[in-house]
């Protein structure tokens, strides 16, 4: 404030606005506290921009992708001497799944007490079990009931169905027979899924649900369905639930996009549901008349093996099948079922 | 006392309301009679039997308002309608703080007649033939708004965790009029219910004959004007009250310092007044526009008898012109369809059909197993279907079609592109499907020869579900694509010989 010249105007209209009583601080050199203040606020504006313009700045080029994580190998130590297909026939369908995992060894073989599980049938219709599109729900309950027996620590539930989730869980009787028997069944909602490498021939990263992801042994239990492009949905074909995203692309080379799925989820044990399967109009079904009882229960750890086993069933010559040849040229197993140490149980 | 006693019902309706409207999902929806509120609607009863010349039987409810109403007057407006309650309480948004400036916000005006022509333009086209009841009818509105907006977005918010990621064909015009009409209280407190809001015209009508009346004792009365602040209507209690504006919210009474205010039986008939101030020419020539706007709207192209190809309708739909008698568009059958397929329309109805539903199977499919489109319908616009009904049993039973599936041979992959692919077959749910291929060998660019399955479609089974054109792997337009022809409604959509009608 200067003291020679003319007054400055702003100076009086500020002074005038004082309150009477109080008393307007003195002009001085020195800095007061409001000053202070003023250079504080003022040092700390401009750092801020300094450090905000930084953080936020473009380093320019492609951004750097987080690593993805990679699917544990699920698979189970085979003891010497173990069985490694077994085959039950017989009225209950439950039954069948115990005396079948009895042959092999039992579920301790393959889960440890406190291991996290997850299990996988098929749930991708909405449709009823007697029109046999998804797995029968009492061979689901009998597995989960097995599952929990064996002292698991978690036991997750879940599919990507193909149609709606909701109906699909329902109308196919799994999720109420699941979740009796102890399991966490989970809806595939969208932030139900984890983006993995698949490393892949065709695939090289997925959208997978999150239970695939995080769990120590994986589940396998696929119906026997014939299948319009691939001939027949089964073990190996029923992988392409663990998917989200645009899994329809994967048609365009149906037999190696199934491979490349298998090769990524090495499941721990898997249990084929032939109780009853689908002849025609497959894999979605509907009608009755497509649909045959079979009464069968196929279990192993060898994918190839029991789908060309599965094959059999729906008519077909296992060679004839894409997938089953791929899948023995990728070392998933082999389709020579006979030659392995099978037992056959059951009427 | 009263204040609180209709605070309650007010709460207790409102909540009622949106518990019906969120549970009408496939996850939660069980038998609950989801329409219970739209099913009172006396203008849903009115003009849907004015224009199919029938009473939908669930419509009956109806009753459970008018005849109430005219006995009590208007309540409707200030103790159960959810739209009501909203405006009720967003009318604090342009309150005045001084008494004498909100006599004057509640003033009655000649723009308070509006609603009674908008009511008379809306039965006139409902003589017609045209319900369009559902754009302004605050519990149809309500619904809209909520299923098709305000839901949905605060759904998306939670990642999808309520109904899935859902969108609504230009949803945003919808959230525009439906906060718009709340909206309108910054200009004067319940500016909808009292200029625009045809049930509230359509009550006030019944509630001239009401035996129940806002009552002043003029001898008491000292003209403070404490009545006038506080009423919801304009009823003008300061002065002679109106029975037709009357919401019957019962402030008047509780802010008369004398206690010179009554709501009783039969009051001294001077008391009170019930003129509209509507000459009949005025109603009449409402009445006569809204009329003749009907043949008007259906001169124009793109709708019958050459309607627009993606007019889908929901399965269990009425032919045409019964089903635009009916439907409310309300949105109920959006809200619960399990795909989010069905959408509001915008052009592919006509101007008749606007905001009604019609299925976009890009968006969402229509599911074989559900009829709950028709279990929501609170008009019987799209019929209640059995599952037996609607997946039919060929050849002595044939299902319901809602159109049908034609390839894009350009677009498909192994027509267009000489790319395996048949996802098409794959999904489709009927048996035997209505999608079939048979395996030819083509020789590719390079000289090989590649054997390929090639996709068609057999219109005896196809229903026009549309999952094929949901899940087809062609990115934007599918491939293959549903349109309404064939749909079973009406013969005239038969492509076939064997679908009988020339």
């Amino acid at each position: 404030m200067s003291s020679n010249g003319p007054p400055d105007p702003c100076v009086q209209a500020a002074s005038a606005r004082v309150p009477k009583g109080s008393q307007p601080a003195a002009p001085t050199d020195s800095m007061d506290r409001r000053g202070a203040l003023r250079v504080g606020v003022t040092t700390a504006m401009a750092l801020g921009s300094v450090a905000l313009a930084f953080g936020l700045r473009d380093r320019g080029g492609h951004k750097k992708t987080s690593a993805l994580p990679t699917l544990k190998d699920h698979r189970a130590d085979k003891p010497a001497g173990a069985t490694d297909m077994a085959i039950v026939r017989g009225p209950d369908p439950a039954a069948n799944v115990r005396r079948a995992v009895e042959a092999l060894g039992g579920m301790g073989r393959f889960v440890r007490r406190g291991e996290r599980v997850v299990i996988k049938p098929n749930i991708g219709w909405n449709r009823t079990p007697e029109q046999a599109a998804n797995t029968n729900p009492d061979v689901v309950a009998e597995v989960v009931r097995l599952v929990v027996a064996a002292g698991a620590g978690k036991v997750w539930l879940t599919d990507a169905s193909v149609n709606t989730a909701e109906q699909c869980f329902a109308r196919s009787g799994i999720e109420q027979a699941a979740k009796a028997a102890g399991a966490t069944v989970i809806r595939p909602d969208a932030s139900a899924f984890r983006e993995v490498n698949v490393s892949g021939k065709l695939l090289r990263t997925g959208d997978v649900l999150f239970p695939f992801v995080e769990a120590d042994r994986v589940i396998n239990i696929p119906i026997v369905k014939q299948h319009g492009l691939s001939g027949a949905s089964m073990a190996l074909k029923n992988w392409y639930g663990v998917l989200g995203g645009q899994r329809v692309k994967l048609h365009q080379n149906i037999h190696l996009s199934i491979i490349d799925l298998a090769a990524m989820v090495k499941p721990t044990l898997t249990i084929m549901d032939a109780t009853r399967i689908l002849l025609a109009n497959g894999p979605t079904g509907g009608s009755l008349a497509d649909v045959k009882q079979m009464d069968t229960i196929a279990a192993g750890s060898d994918e190839v093996a029991l789908d060309a086993f599965g094959a059999t069933l729906l008519g077909l010559n296992p060679n004839d099948v894409g997938f089953i040849i791929e899948g023995m040229k990728a070392g998933l197993g082999t389709p020579q079922w006979q030659s392995l140490k099978t037992v056959e149980l059951g009427s | 006392m009263f204040r609180w006693l209709r605070r309650a019902y007010q709460v207790v309706f409102l909540g009622f309301f949106l518990f019906l409207v969120v549970v009408t999902t496939a996850g939660f929806i069980r038998s609950y009679n989801v329409q219970w509120l739209l099913e009172f609607d006396p203008l849903v009863a009115v003009t849907t039997a004015l224009a199919s010349h029938s009473l939908h039987h669930t419509l009956l409810w109806s009753l459970v308002i008018i005849v109430p109403t005219l006995i009590l007057g208007r309540f409707f407006c200030s103790w159960i309608c959810p739209m009501g309650v909203l405006h009720h309480a967003l009318g604090f948004l342009a309150r005045k703080r001084r008494p004498p400036d909100r006599v004057k916000q509640n003033a009655p005006r000649a723009s308070h007649k509006i609603k009674y022509l908008v009511l008379a333009v809306m039965l006139g086209l409902a003589a017609a033939g045209s319900v369009q009841i559902g754009l302004l009818d605050p519990i149809a509105s309500t619904w809209r708004g909520l299923a098709t907006s305000v839901l949905p977005t605060l759904g998306n918010l939670a990642f999808g965790m309520y109904q899935g990621e859902r969108h609504f064909q230009w949803g945003t015009l919808i959230t525009l009029v439906f906060f718009g009409a709340l909206a309108l209280n910054f200009v004067y407190p319940r500016f909808y219910c009292r200029v625009l809001c045809p049930l509230g015209a359509l009550l006030g009508l019944l509630s001239k004959f009401s035996l129940f009346r806002i009552s002043k004792n003029q001898e008491i009365c000292k003209s403070c004007k404490f009545c006038g602040s506080e009423c919801q209507g304009a009823a003008d209690p300061q002065g002679t009250v109106r029975a037709t504006e009357c919401m019957v919210c019962l402030n008047c009474i509780e802010s008369c310092p004398r206690g010179g205010l009554s709501y009783r039986f039969l009051p001294p008939v001077r008391s009170s007044t019930t003129k509209i101030d509507l000459v009949r020419r005025k109603w009449l020539g409402a009445g006569v526009a809204g009329a003749v706007a009907v043949p008007f709207m259906r001169a124009s192209d793109g709708v019958e008898p050459r309607p627009n190809p993606a007019r889908i309708r929901p399965p269990g739909s009425l032919e045409e012109d019964a089903f635009l008698e009916k439907c409310l568009k309300c949105g109920a059958c959006m809200k619960v369809c399990p795909t989010g397929g069905l959408q509001p329309a915008l052009h592919e109805a006509g101007v008749e059909g606007f905001w009604s539903p019609i299925l976009i199977p890009r968006i969402g499919y229509c599911e074989s197993s559900c009829t709950l489109c028709g279990q929501v319908c609170p008009t019987g616009a799209i019929e209640k279907l059995t599952l037996a009904q609607k997946v039919g049993e060929m050849p002595a039973r044939p299902p319901v079609r809602i159109g049908s599936a034609f390839f894009d041979k350009g677009r498909c992959l192994p027509w267009g592109y000489q790319t395996q692919c048949i996802v098409c077959e794959e999904v489709c749910p009927t048996s035997p499907k209505a999608i079939y291929f048979k395996t030819e060998t083509i020789t590719a660019r390079d000289g090989t020869q590649k054997t390929l399955k090639m996709p068609f479609v057999d219109l005896d089974y196809c229903t026009g579900c549309g999952t094929c054109e949901t899940r087809c792997p062609v990115v934007d337009r599918a491939g293959i694509r549903v349109s309404a022809a064939n749909e079973s409604r009406t013969p005239r959509s038969s492509i076939s010989l064997t679908g009988g009608k020339i």
